[in-house]
């Protein structure tokens, strides 16, 4: 697994599912699907990416495609890195 | 298969809403609830000017108690239309300033704390609001915090989440506070306390937990705004309220709801949402709006994305078993 897959893995069991049984996730798996992020947790997780990965989320780049999944957010913040 | 949409999808037939309503109202506060009366907070806006219309007609306007809950922020024209329509009903009325209240509890000071952490220059000559952005567009909903300097010069920031929430929660203080007042009349003359909110506002979860969501009857929660408008001139309110645009009437700037938190204006909002609660396709509604399929579909996922977020403003407090004997 990818470092950042793993950080913010981490961040998400220990936010979000803090232990609760009956949430477990897949790599691929949509966090809106799966309900384990709503509407206000995805502007949280913005804000723990922005201060983990030191740059600076554009407000056309909250999109569920940047944002839903693990590998999404993986394939995404490693771009923003790269950029 | 859906239902079809036309003109008359959202049309009542008015005087028999208002008998049905009525009923149900005498019912449940003199046989469910046990108590004497109603107090209704009169905003100016249509939806408390109806509840408060449909009070009067329902139990006479001797056992209808009125308050208008000004604040610093709300404008002088909401209060005099509040008065105005206390006054049409026949209603007594008292007027309760909640502004000194407010800021004693910090309300103010905690909003403009953290709207400095984004614009240091604010101070109380600036004015202020927020604005939705995203889910409409098929993006994750998100808010903007929207200054204007005491030049008029506007400007505008995404809110990270710390300030949003705290904005919020400051602002919240507003809702909350009024229904403490409301309660205490409630208490006082053994009244049940009306809640305001239309169907959109209570299916899409627009306000504020144990703040203007607290009230002991509902009675236009099933109601379309567009429908509620209907009410307004079939009950013969005065114009100003049959013909106003829904506010917040929260933030110092002005505010439509629509900006704040619905994805369309309420007109369309409305349509939207019965069209998704009645299965109609994509396509259809697209039509119906005059949108492309793809923003029609963004505004079904909102939809559906806000009742998630805020089911738990609906929910009963969670018991770690029911406690059988009262009912819970």
């Amino acid at each position: 697994m990818s470092d950042i897959k793993s950080q913010v893995r981490t961040y998400i069991v220990d936010n979000f599912i803090m232990g609760s049984t009956g949430s477990q996730f897949k790599d691929g798996d949509s966090f809106m699907e799966k309900h384990i992020i709503d509407s206000t947790g995805f502007l949280e997780l913005v804000t723990y990416l922005e201060e983990t990965y030191n740059f600076v989320v554009a407000d056309e780049e909250m999109v569920p495609e940047n944002l839903d999944s693990l590998n999404a957010i993986d394939a995404y913040v490693s771009r923003k890195k790269a950029a | 298969m859906g239902a079809a949409l036309s003109s008359e999808t959202l049309r009542i037939d008015c005087a028999a809403e208002v008998e049905r309503i009525t009923r149900w109202m005498v019912d449940a506060v003199a046989q469910q609830l046990h108590k004497r009366g109603v107090i209704i907070a009169l905003s100016g806006g249509v939806d408390s000017s109806v509840c408060g219309a449909l009070a009067a007609k329902a139990f006479g306007p001797k056992k209808v108690f009125g308050l208008l809950l000004p604040e610093h922020d709300s404008s002088a024209a909401s209060e005099d239309l509040g008065g105005q329509v206390a006054r049409q009903l026949g209603i007594e009325h008292t007027t309760e300033r909640i502004g000194a209240t407010l800021q004693a509890i910090g309300c103010y000071r905690w909003r403009d704390d953290a709207i400095r952490v984004l614009f240091p220059e604010y101070n109380d000559l600036w004015k202020s609001k927020i604005a939705i952005s995203g889910g409409a567009q098929g993006g994750l909903n998100f808010f903007k915090l929207v200054v204007q300097s005491p030049e008029g010069q506007i400007s505008e920031k995404r809110l990270p989440i710390r300030e949003y929430l705290q904005i919020v929660s400051a602002t919240s203080f507003k809702q909350r506070i009024r229904k403490t007042v409301e309660y205490f009349h409630a208490d006082r003359l053994n009244y049940a306390v009306i809640g305001t909110p239309n169907r959109l506002e209570y299916d899409q979860g627009f306000f504020v937990k144990n703040g203007d969501g607290a009230a002991d009857i509902k009675p236009i929660a099933h109601l379309y705004k567009t429908q509620v408008y209907a009410l307004a001139r079939h009950l013969e309110l005065p114009e100003a309220v049959c013909n106003a645009m829904p506010t917040t009437d929260t933030y110092s700037m002005a505010q439509g709801q629509d900006e704040f938190y619905f994805a369309l204006p309420y007109h369309q909002m409305d349509v939207a949402l019965w069209a998704h609660n009645h299965q109609v396709p994509v396509a259809d509604l697209a039509a119906a709006l005059g949108i492309g399929e793809d923003q029609a579909r963004f505004i079904y996922s909102d939809i559906e994305s806000k009742r998630r977020a805020t089911h738990y403003l609906h929910a009963r407090p969670v018991l770690v078993e029911p406690v059988f004997e009262v009912g819970a």
